[in-house]
């Protein structure tokens, strides 16, 4: 019985392996997921609006990050200092020229309207950049590092760092300031947060901002990661939609655990069984879970008490 | 301030309309002679997930329209494209020519990019009898669906990669690889041209190793990827549908210093100057198989296409994507097949379809009875560092030439390709 288990793990090794690298490759682009998501989740969470234009604002954070590398040479994490801060006042502009005006239906309209923002802004990306598909590059993106048979690319590695840093910021942002307090006091409840003096509106425009400048972010690493064009944002944006679902609207938490989960799920699925397959395992597992837990893995109410 | 949302609606909405209008790349062209121009009509996907190859089939039929009319046009007129976008979906492709036939009355509809694009347009197309001219359309499932009015000015797609195969089973026992791994989209238009490939190859005794499909919204490669390094193929061949799908697989290559003796995708490798930022310059040995043209072949109407195209649009001429080439050979045939019948009858200009042999950038065109080109031949393409006198001096620079059948070669096949720099 021993000979037999060995003789079957051995020849079992080879899938074993590939099974380990797909959940660690699944763990670091999920990170980079957790990036772009953790922003609409959050605005979600604040401002109870539907951010359909955060997978554009991805995109656009990428061709910003191309723009400065092909402009001036700037390493793209290094032109994160200056993308982040530029994404973070665009995303104040959008906010205060649109998303406040919406003062009823707030989820219904805010689909309408973040989705016309998507549109042009997908329309000038096309006008500005062409439609043609772009990567980034960077010497940590062709080199890797070897572990065993396998290469590690860097490019995996820095960015997961990124969104390790990025979202760790964020949490020390959320619970250790008092601006942190404001914006989980809007989330709680938006009218009792104004009765106790909090402004409501700018915690809002900020909360927004910040989640466009995460996206920004975690579009410079989704685009040293894949190819892009003006129209990823619509695969994007799905996904990212779904990644909160299963999270848990509104959870910081659940955007992260949810993003890995789908990466990791997907990646496995396709190395077990078939490509075909990676969507149709992670939404059965997402309709057995809603099934359950319709408010997804750390839903509303455990949103609103971070 | 205060703006009620009824403002902010109507914001988004004069934010779309203006969306729109950048969109809108309909030009009314004047007439030389007072008569109405001929249209022809087309629905293309110049927004949304094939956009990139929307826009270049787009520029195919621009740089036609303006080529015949700077010619003195056809038939006497003034030719006008007009062009309607459909997001990349088949549904709005539908209502797009009904549109242009029912209600802008278009002379002439041509086809779109991709098969089942190509195929709603045609059905369309039939129920009103026209004629429906397409390039880009060549998958079997395409050739099947029994369309009378369908012609397809290029080369199939069951017989992209038989150069390729050719190749392979021709090299001598001692070097001729032993395995290949496969992957490939579930496109209608690729996966024919991959298990096509896969038979001939196993018949001629190259074994399959590794055989996976991917759906075509797949966005994350690396698992496939990884799972075919780990069998270690001599040979590899994607069945991508363009860069979008066959760049990460090489970029993951690169990145885990895999080396077999030959890659070939089957799209991508031939988006010229696009491809190398894709790769950022690591193109070396990459093979592409080639639908009959490339900028200094010989064909019909090259030597005015390539100029043309140029001044309009800028770039190299290897920058040229195979899209533009195979709307700008689908306009060709179709103003032979006018002239010849010296009529904007559809039926008319049907039959002459059926019976003649016509010319375009991409070689011969005869259309068989289910409206494949029956005498196209293909070409094998690759990435090779080309050296060559500019200003005095020599400069090498990463090219894509045509290495196979041998009569029409610039050089031999890198084999076994370089390995990652």
């Amino acid at each position: 019985m021993r000979v037999f288990v060995s003789l079957r793990l051995v020849r079992r090794g080879g899938t074993v392996v590939l099974i380990l690298e797909a959940v660690v490759l699944g763990i670091l682009s999920g990170g980079v997921y957790a990036l772009m998501a953790s922003g609409l989740t959050l605005v979600f969470g604040v401002m109870e609006i539907i951010n359909i234009a955060q997978g554009i604002f991805v995109i656009a954070g990428a061709y910003v990050s191309y723009a400065l590398q092909q402009q001036f040479h700037l390493d793209l994490f290094v032109g994160l200092l200056i993308t982040m801060p530029v994404m973070f006042l665009f995303g104040l502009g959008v906010e205060w020229l649109f998303i406040r005006r919406i003062k009823r239906d707030r989820v219904t309209l805010s689909i309408l309207v973040t989705y016309a923002v998507a549109l042009v802004i997908e329309g000038v990306l096309g006008y500005i950049f062409t439609t043609d598909l772009v990567q980034l590059h960077a010497w940590y993106v062709d080199a890797s590092v070897q572990i065993g048979n396998f290469y590690l690319p860097y490019v995996y590695l820095f960015a997961f760092a990124l969104s390790v840093v990025l979202l760790t910021g964020l949490y020390l942002l959320l619970y250790r300031t008092p601006f942190g307090r404001s914006l989980r006091a809007s989330m709680q409840n938006r009218t009792a947060a104004a009765l106790l003096g909090i402004n409501v509106s700018r915690v809002q425009a900020i909360t927004f901002g910040l989640g466009v400048a995460l996206a920004a972010a975690g579009g410079m690493a989704y685009g040293a990661t894949n190819t892009f064009n003006p129209s990823s944002s619509y695969d994007l944006i799905s996904r990212l939609l779904v990644i909160i679902v299963l999270g848990g609207m509104g959870s910081f938490w659940g955007a992260l655990i949810g993003s890995v989960l789908m990466l990791v799920i997907g990646d496995v699925t396709a190395v077990l069984w078939s490509p075909v397959w990676s969507s149709t395992a992670f939404f059965a597992l997402l309709v057995v879970l809603l099934m359950f837990r319709p408010q997804g893995l750390l839903g509303w109410s455990e949103g609103r008490r971070q | 301030m205060k703006v009620s949302p009824k403002v902010s609606i109507f914001l988004s909405v004069i934010l779309l309309m203006l969306l729109s209008a950048c969109n809108n790349s309909s030009q009314p062209n004047t007439n030389s002679n007072g008569q109405q121009p001929i249209k022809f009509g087309v629905s293309l996907s110049l927004t949304g997930d094939s956009s990139a190859d929307g826009q270049a089939t787009k520029q195919g039929y621009e740089v036609w329209q303006d080529y015949v009319n700077s010619h003195g046009g056809l038939l006497g007129r003034q030719v006008q494209m007009d062009i309607i976008d459909d997001g990349t979906k088949t549904e709005q492709a539908h209502t797009n020519y009904e549109k242009l036939i029912s209600i802008d009355h278009v002379n002439f509809v041509v086809g779109p990019f991709n098969d089942p694009f190509t195929v709603t347009g045609a059905e369309v197309a039939a129920r009103h009898g026209y004629a429906f001219l397409e390039g880009i359309g060549t998958s079997p499932s395409t050739f099947k669906q029994g369309l009378k009015n369908l012609f397809a000015v290029s080369l199939s797609a069951t017989a992209y990669l038989s150069s390729f195969d050719n190749f392979l089973l021709s090299q001598p026992a001692q070097i001729r690889p032993k395995t290949v791994a496969y992957v490939t989209s579930d496109d209608p238009f690729t996966q024919p041209q991959i298990d096509t490939a896969k038979a001939k190859l196993e018949n001629g005794g190259i074994k399959t190793v590794f055989y996976k499909v991917f759906p075509a919204e797949t966005t994350d490669y690396n698992p496939i990827a990884q799972q075919l390094i780990a069998s270690n193929p001599d040979v590899v061949v994607i069945g991508s549908v363009g860069l979008s799908d066959s760049a990460p697989f090489l970029q993951y290559f690169k990145q885990q210093h895999f080396n077999p003796k030959l890659i070939i995708a089957t799209a991508g490798p031939d988006q010229g100057q696009a491809f190398i930022k894709a790769m950022n310059g690591a193109t070396d040995g990459l093979l592409v198989p080639n639908d009959g043209w490339f900028p200094s072949v010989k064909n019909y109407q090259n030597d005015a296409f390539i100029p043309a195209y140029l001044k309009k649009y800028g770039g190299a001429p290897g920058d040229i994507a195979s899209d533009s080439v195979q709307s700008f050979s689908t306009g060709q045939v179709l103003a032979q097949a006018i002239t010849q019948a010296k009529s904007l009858d559809n039926a008319a200009v049907m039959n002459v379809l059926r019976t003649g042999t016509f010319q375009s950038l991409q070689g011969p065109v005869k259309f068989a009875a289910d409206g494949q080109n029956s005498i196209a031949t293909p070409f094998l393409f690759q990435w090779q560092n080309v050296s060559q006198q500019q200003n005095g001096k020599t400069v090498t620079a990463q090219t894509l030439i045509p290495v196979y059948p041998p009569q029409q070669a610039q050089a031999n096949v890198e084999y076994p390709k370089p390995k990652w720099s």
